[in-house]
């Protein structure tokens, strides 16, 4: 039953997420926390972290972790089959159309219309992972120097999140 | 071709950290640059099209050109490679990473990384408002998204769709409106 659960939450997630990456996080949280109560925020971060220091795509990344953790190795095959799952078939539908879709006006007044939410989402992602993460005015200031680094330097993000790390250990 | 396919897009899968935007010059590299499977052009073409689909765009990428050079068979093979190396990787920190999960300098750790993930998810989301043509229809949108998700649980899927059809309506009815006044 919970793995029906997982692959049905996991195939919508993969149906409803445009942007890629970070644009899918809302709807992750909104699955696997809020929902169907897998896992605690707290996890969820933690899982979200291992996710980035991988290799691979965080979508799959976090799938095949979240599978992992609600029904294991099992459970791991059918959320990362989930999400991949409508990516295939769409990618399949859009090679088999695409002239079609591309001369559309309607296809790109959607587009128009997605995208600005697709930012709303990551943003979204940001306050809702930063309201259970900023614990004291350390890790404010860790999420602070890690931005400017990371957006005005250029800095590469596996780099920051291992910095981040180390800070941790020197902090807390 | 279809082994070859598999492992190119397997050691791109298993090689290149930091998400699926990280693996788009990779992928252009190794099979535009080498091995000179696709045109540039049709790898851009692949790239908008991912990124206006839903799901994960490195993997929509690789099924597209997976299509584009060897069919429903290329897909495959794209789209295994791709996914193995991720799942392989996973599974293995998920069944070692939970033994030592309680252990206070782990915790430390995680201390510090959790504010740098809230740090990058920001990052992302200013780049792209950086990169696109601003409007305030668009920020009220995104606005409106943010203050959606955190203070009512909507779930997204509804704001996506309700981004789509409000764009439609937009642009089919009020904009021919509004060339009309003008003239």
């Amino acid at each position: 039953m919970v793995l029906l659960q997982l692959f049905i939450s996991f195939i919508k997630i993969g149906a409803f997420s445009f942007g890629g990456g970070y644009a899918m996080l809302p709807l992750i949280e909104e699955e696997v926390v809020e929902v169907h109560r897998w896992i605690t925020t707290a996890e969820y971060v933690d899982i979200l972290a291992i996710a980035e220091m991988t290799p691979g795509p965080i979508a799959i990344n976090s799938a095949t972790f979240l599978g992992y953790k609600v029904a294991g190795v099992l459970g791991s095959a059918v959320a990362t089959v989930g999400v991949v799952l409508p990516s295939f078939m769409v990618m399949s539908l859009i090679f088999v159309f695409v002239l079609r879709f591309k001369k559309s006006p309607y296809v790109n007044w959607i587009f128009k219309g997605i995208r600005p939410v697709v930012l709303g989402l990551i943003a979204a992602a940001a306050v809702s992972v930063g309201g259970n993460t900023f614990v004291d005015l350390k890790s404010v200031l860790i999420a602070i120097l890690l931005f400017v680094l990371v957006t005005f330097r250029d800095l590469n993000p596996i780099f920051g999140i291992v910095l981040a790390g180390a800070l941790g250990v020197i902090f807390f | 071709m279809f082994f070859k396919l598999f492992t190119t897009f397997f050691k791109i899968g298993a090689f290149t950290f930091g998400g699926g935007y990280a693996m788009l010059p990779i992928i252009q590299k190794e099979l535009v640059d080498i091995r000179k499977l696709i045109s540039e052009e049709e790898f851009m073409d692949a790239i908008a099209l991912a990124q206006a689909s839903p799901g994960s765009v490195a993997l929509n990428t690789s099924v597209y050109v997976g299509y584009k050079i060897k069919g429903l068979k290329g897909a495959i093979a794209s789209t295994l490679g791709s996914v193995l190396p991720s799942f392989i990787i996973i599974l293995l920190i998920a069944m070692y990473f939970f033994r030592f999960r309680h252990n206070e300098f782990v915790d430390s750790i995680f201390m510090g990384i959790r504010p740098a993930i809230v740090a990058l998810i920001l990052s992302a989301a200013y780049q792209m408002w950086k990169n696109s043509r601003k409007t305030y229809i668009k920020l009220f949108s995104s606005i409106a998204t943010v203050g959606l998700v955190v203070f009512t649980g909507l779930n997204p899927i509804w704001i996506v769709i309700a981004g789509a059809v409000s764009s439609v309506i937009y642009h089919k009815y009020y904009w021919p409106f509004q060339e009309e006044r003008e003239r």
